[in-house]
C-alpha cells in the first residue's frame, strides 16, 4: 500500500504575502524515485513552494502529506526528522566549519548524538561523512573551511548535507545555480541515479530548460502563484500556456 | 487623588530628562549603529559643565534666570562640540569594527571621563545654588508641586517637535532619517557620511549634555550619573525601538511614570520594576515599541568565524607548563601572588564561560556578571541565613546562577542582536538592585561578610589549589563542550540558524543550554571569589563587572577557544599593574582599552593565530 502511494502529496496550498499571493491552489504529487520539476519566471513562486514544503513557512490553506501524515504546524526541524532534505537556493552551510565538518554535524544531529559534551566532534562519524562527500565530489575539498568555497561547490556540499539523514524527499531550490555547464549535468546525473537506486523522490527547481528537460520525469509549470501545466517534457514544450509565459524570455531551450 | 495626580505630574517632569538623552542614544545608534556607552558620560559632562557655566554667569551677571537658562544651553553646546571631537578622534576609525568592539571603545571614553572629571571637578558632589526662582512652588490641586519641574514638563515635547522639524525640513535631517533607514543607501548617493557621523554625534552628545543640565537644579553633579543614567537610557531606547525618536519620547513617559509609581508601591524594587517592564514590551515587540526590524543588520560579532582547530600541540605544552606553574606556586610565591593567583583562576572561568556563549553561541551578553554576582551571593545567602560550610556554599552558588540561567535565558535566546544584549544587560541590571535594595536579604551596599572558606582550605595553598580545581577544570570542561557535538551543534546555530532548523537542530534550545552552561559556570567562578575575597557586594554584578569580562573576552578574541585565557590574564595584569602604579588608573585602563581595541580588532589570541597561520600554517 505505502509503496503505491505517493511520498509527498500537496492540496491546495495557498501563501500570501501582504496582497501577493505568492502561492495560489498549488497541488502537486510526488512518488518514490521520481524526479519532478518545478519551473517557472522570476517571481512565480517556486522558492515559497518549497518554504511551506519544509515548513519553512506555513501555508495560508492547503495539506501537505508526507507519506500519507500531515505535516501541518510541523517546524523544519521535525519534518527534516521525517526524513525531508533540502537545499536552498541561496546556499545556507556552516561558514565557520569544514566541508566535511557541515557533514558531519548533520550525521551526529541525524544519529541523535546532538547532546553530547564530552567526546570530539572531530572523530564522529568521519567515514560517512567522507562517503557523502565522495559522491558529490567534495572529498578533495573536505578540509577546505566553507566560507572560502566556490558558489558551485557550496551547493554540492548542500546536497551531500540534504542525503546526510537518508530522505525520502528531497527539495532542491535551483540545485546547479552558479556552475559550469558540464558539471551541472553531472550533479543531475548523480542525482538521478541516486533517486533512483534509493527510490528517493525528488522536487527540483532549475532555470536552467537543458538541466529540466534532461533530467525531469514530471514537469510543473508555474506562473504567479498558480501551476499552469503539467507533463513530461514534450507535452510542456508543446503547451501554448508555457509558451506564452516563456516567449521572448529566452530561457526556454533553442527558444531564441 | 491630589497625591496621585502629583506623582503623576512627577514622572512626566522626568520624563523630560530621560527622553532628552534617549533621543540622542537613539539618533546616534540609528545612523552610526553605535552603541554609545558614553552617552552616559556625555550626561554627566552636561551637569558638570553647567555647574561651572550657569554659576560663572551669575557671578558676572546676577543669579538672573536668563543667565541660567543660557548656561544650560551653553554647557549643552559645550558637550556637543566634545562629543564630536570623540567621534572624529575614535568613533571614526571603527565603524566597520565588530559591534562589540565599538561598545568597548565606548567604555573606553568612559573611563576617560570618569577620571577627567574627577581630576577638574573632585570627588565631591556639587549642588547649584538655588535663587528663590528655582525654589519656587506652584499649588497643584492642593498639593504644593516645584515650578521648575512644570516647566520641565514641556522642554520634552518641545524638544520632540524641534526634533521633528529638524528631522522634517532641513537637509541634515532628511540625511539622518534616510541613513537611519538604509545606511548603504546614504553613502550610494554619495553624501559625505563623515560630516554626518560626526554632526549626529555632536546633536545626540549635546542632547545628553542638556539632559545632565536641566536636571541640575534638582539633582547635585556626581561621578555616578554616567553609570546610573545609562542604564535607563539604554531600556528607555530599547523599549521605544532603537534608532526611533518618537519611540524614545513613549517609552521615557512610560518608564518615568513606572518610576514615579514604583517608589510609591515598591519603594524596594523601582530598579527591579523598570527592567522587568522593558522584558515584558521586548517579549510582546521584540524591536520595542515603534522599532523595526532592521534596526540591527549586523551580526554581533561581526564577520565571518574562522573555523576552530584543534589547539597546536606547542600550546597544550605551554598551557601544562603554566598550570604546572601555577599549582607550585605556594612553592616560591608570596601570600600576595597567591591572591592574584586565585583571582586570575577566577576570573580566566568567567571569561571562559562568556566566550561559551558569545564565540560558539553567537549570543552577546552585556550582563554576565549576573550569573557571577549570583553564584558569589549564593555561597553568601547560604553562610548568612543557613551557615552551610564552604563545601555546600560551593554547590548553592552554581546552583542560585543556573536556575536565573534558564529563567533569564529562557527569554534572551528569543531575541537577536542589539536587542538581546539589552535584555541580558536589564536582567543584570535587576539582579544588581535586588542585591542593592533589598537589604534585608542582601545586606544592601554594605554587602554580605564572613564568607570565609572551612578550615582545611584557609591556607592560601590550600585555596589556590582548590581554586585550580575547580575553576580551571570547569574551564577545561567548557573547552571539551566546544569541541564535542553540542559545540559543533552551537555554532552550527549561530552560522546559519536556516540550515540548522533544517537539518534537525533547534537552535533556540541549543542557545538556552549554552546560556545556562555560561551561568552555571560563572556561578562556580562567583562562588569561589567569595571564599576567596571573605565578602560579597552588590559590585560584583555591576555593569563595570559585565563590561570586564566582555573585555577579558574581547582582548583574547572571541573566535579563539583559548581567547578567553589569553584575555583574562593580559586583563588582569593590566588592571592590577595600573591599579598599583598609575594614580589615574581608571584612564589609563580607558586609553589601554581604546588603543587596543584599535590595534586589535580580532582579540590578542586571534591576532597571535593569525600571525602563527601566516608563518607555519593552520595547525591540522
Ligand atoms: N518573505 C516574503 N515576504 C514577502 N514577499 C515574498 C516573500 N517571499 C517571497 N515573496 C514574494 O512572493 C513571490 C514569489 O517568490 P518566490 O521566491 O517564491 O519566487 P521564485 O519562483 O522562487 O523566484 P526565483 O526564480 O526568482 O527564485 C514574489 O513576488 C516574491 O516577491
Ligand atoms: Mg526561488
Amino acid at each position: 500500500m505505502s509503496s503505491i502511494a505517493p511520498v509527498l502529496e500537496a492540496r491546495g496550498l495557498v501563501k500570501r504575502f501582504g496582497g501577493v499571493v505568492a502561492v495560489d491552489q498549488v497541488s502537486l504529487s510526488l512518488r518514490a524515485g521520481e524526479m519532478l520539476a518545478l519551473i517557472g519566471p522570476n517571481g512565480a513562486g517556486k522558492s515559497t513552494c518549497f518554504n511551506l514544503l519544509n515548513g519553512q513557512l506555513r501555508a495560508d490553506a492547503g495539506e501537505i502529506l508526507l507519506e500519507g501524515r500531515s505535516l501541518a504546524g510541523l517546524p523544519p526541524r521535525a519534518i527534516w526528522r521525517l526524513g525531508v532534505g533540502r537545499t536552498f537556493q541561496i546556499t545556507a552551510t556552516f561558514a565557520s566549519m569544514t566541508v566535511r565538518e557541515n557533514v558531519q554535524v548533520a550525521l551526529l544531529s541525524h544519529h541523535r548524538r546532538i547532546w553530547r559534551f564530552w567526546r570530539a566532534a572531530r572523530h564522529a562519524f568521519v567515514a560517512e561523512a567522507e562517503a557523502l562527500l565522495d559522491q558529490v565530489g567534495m572529498r578533495e575539498q573536505a578540509d577546505r573551511p566553507c566560507g572560502v568555497l566556490a558558489y558551485g561547490d557550496l551547493k554540492r556540499v548542500e546536497l551531500a548535507i540534504a542525503l546526510a539523514n537518508a530522505p525520502k524527499l528531497l527539495l532542491m531550490d535551483e540545485p546547479t545555480a552558479g556552475m559550469a555547464p558540464a558539471e551541472r549535468i553531472a550533479l543531475m546525473e548523480l542525482t538521478r541515479r541516486l533517486v533512483r537506486e534509493r527510490g528517493i523522490a525528488c522536487l527540483f527547481t532549475e532555470h536552467d530548460m537543458d538541466v529540466v528537460f534532461g533530467h525531469a520525469d514530471r514537469i510543473l509549470v508555474m506562473n504567479r502563484g498558480r501551476l499552469i501545466a503539467e507533463g513530461d517534457a514534450a507535452a510542456v514544450r508543446a503547451d501554448p500556456a508555457v509558451r506564452e509565459v516563456y516567449l521572448g524570455s529566452g530561457t526556454t531551450s533553442g527558444g531564441h | 487623588m491630589d497625591f496621585l495626580l502629583v506623582q503623576f505630574l512627577t514622572g512626566l517632569a522626568n520624563a523630560s530628562a530621560l527622553f532628552l538623552i534617549a533621543s540622542g542614544l537613539t539618533v546616534i545608534f540609528g545612523v552610526t549603529r553605535v552603541v554609545n556607552f558614553a552617552h552616559g558620560s556625555f550626561y554627566m559632562l552636561g551637569a558638570y559643565l553647567a555647574w561651572t557655566i550657569v554659576r560663572a554667569l551669575w557671578e558676572w551677571g546676577g543669579r538672573e534666570p536668563w543667565l541660567f537658562v543660557s548656561g544650560l544651553l551653553l554647557a549643552a553646546l559645550a558637550v556637543g562640540a566634545i562629543g564630536a571631537l570623540v567621534e572624529m578622534i575614535l568613533l571614526r576609525r571603527i565603524y566597520r569594527a565588530p559591534e562589540l568592539f565599538q561598545l568597548l571603545a565606548t567604555f573606553g571614553v568612559v573611563l576617560i571621563v570618569q577620571d577627567v572629571t574627577l581630576a577638574l571637578w573632585g570627588p565631591e558632589d556639587l549642588p547649584l545654588p538655588r535663587p528663590r526662582w528655582l525654589r519656587a512652588f506652584v499649588e497643584v490641586a492642593g498639593e504644593r508641586f516645584p515650578l521648575y519641574d512644570l516647566i520641565l514638563i514641556f522642554v520634552g515635547p518641545v524638544v520632540l517637535g524641534l526634533l521633528w522639524l529638524l528631522f522634517q525640513r532641513t537637509r541634515f535631517g532628511i540625511l539622518v532619517r534616510a541613513a537611519t533607514q538604509d545606511r548603504e543607501m546614504v553613502a550610494a548617493l554619495g553624501v559625505d557620511q563623515r560630516a554626518l557621523f560626526t554632526g549626529v554625534f555632536f546633536l545626540g552628545s549635546a542632547l545628553a549634555g542638556l539632559g545632565g543640565a536641566i536636571v541640575l537644579p534638582s539633582q547635585n553633579a556626581n561621578l555616578q550619573m554616567d553609570l546610573a543614567i545609562i542604564a535607563e537610557a539604554f531600556v528607555v531606547v530599547v523599549v521605544g525601538g532603537m534608532g526611533s525618536v518618537p519611540g524614545a519620547f513613549l517609552a521615557s513617559l512610560l518608564i518615568a511614570e513606572v518610576q514615579a509609581f514604583g517608589i510609591v508601591l515598591v519603594p524596594k524594587a523601582t530598579l527591579v520594576l523598570v527592567f522587568l517592564v522593558m522584558a515584558a514590551v521586548l517579549m510582546v515587540r521584540p524591536y520595542g515599541l515603534l522599532g523595526r526590524p532592521q534596526a540591527h543588520a549586523r551580526a554581533p560579532t561581526g564577520s565571518v568565524a574562522p573555523v576552530i582547530r584543534a589547539a597546536p600541540g606547542v600550546l597544550k605544552i605551554a598551557g601544562a607548563i603554566a598550570l604546572a606553574l601555577a599549582a607550585a606556586a605556594p612553592l616560591y610565591a608570596g601570600p600576595y601572588a597567591l591572591t592574584v593567583l586565585i583571582e586570575l583562576v577566577v576570573f580566566i572561568l568567567f571569561a571562559a564561560s562568556l566566550h561559551l556563549l558569545m564565540g560558539p553561541g553567537g549570543v552577546v551578553s552585556f550582563g554576565h556578571a549576573a550569573y557571577f554576582g549570583l553564584g558569589a551571593y549564593g555561597a553568601a545567602l547560604g553562610v548568612r541565613f543557613l551557615a552551610v560550610p564552604m563545601e555546600a556554599g560551593l554547590v548553592l552558588a552554581p546552583l542560585l546562577a543556573g536556575l536565573f540561567g534558564v529563567v533569564f535565558g529562557w527569554f534572551v535566546v528569543r531575541l537577536s542582536g542589539v536587542y538581546l544584549a539589552m535584555l541580558t544587560l536589564a536582567f543584570a541590571q535587576i539582579v544588581w538592585a535586588a542585591a542593592f535594595q533589598w537589604v534585608e536579604l542582601t545586606g544592601g551596599d554594605n554587602g554580605i561578610l564572613g564568607v570565609w572558606p572551612s578550615p582545611w582550605a584557609r591556607d592560601k595553598a590550600l585555596f589556590l589549589w582548590l581554586a585550580l580545581v575547580l575553576c580551571l577544570g570547569a574551564t577545561l570542561l567548557l573547552r571539551r563542550a566546544i569541541y564535542a557535538p553540542f559545540g559543533y551543534a552551537l555554532r552550527a546555530a549561530r552560522d546559519s540558524e536556516l540550515r540548522a532548523e533544517a537539518i534537525g537542530l533547534d537552535a533556540a534550545r541549543l542557545r538556552l543550554v549554552a546560556f545556562v552552561l555560561a551561568a552555571v559556570a560563572a556561578g562556580i567562578a562567583g562562588g569561589v571569589y567569595a571564599y576567596a575575597k571573605g565578602s560579597v557586594f552588590p559590585t560584583y554584578i555591576s555593569i563595570p563587572k559585565s563590561v570586564d569580562a566582555l573585555l577579558m573576552v574581547l582582548l583574547g578574541g572571541v573566535q579563539t577557544v583559548s581567547g578567553p585565557i589569553v584575555g583574562a590574564v593580559a586583563f588582569h595584569g593590566l588592571f592590577l599593574t595600573l591599579l598599583q602604579w598609575v594614580e589615574w588608573w581608571r584612564a589609563a585602563l580607558g586609553l589601554a582599552i581604546v588603543a587596543l581595541v584599535l590595534a586589535f580588532p580580532e582579540g590578542i589570541a586571534g591576532f597571535v593565530q593569525r600571525r602563527w597561520e601566516a608563518r607555519f600554517g593552520a595547525a591540522s
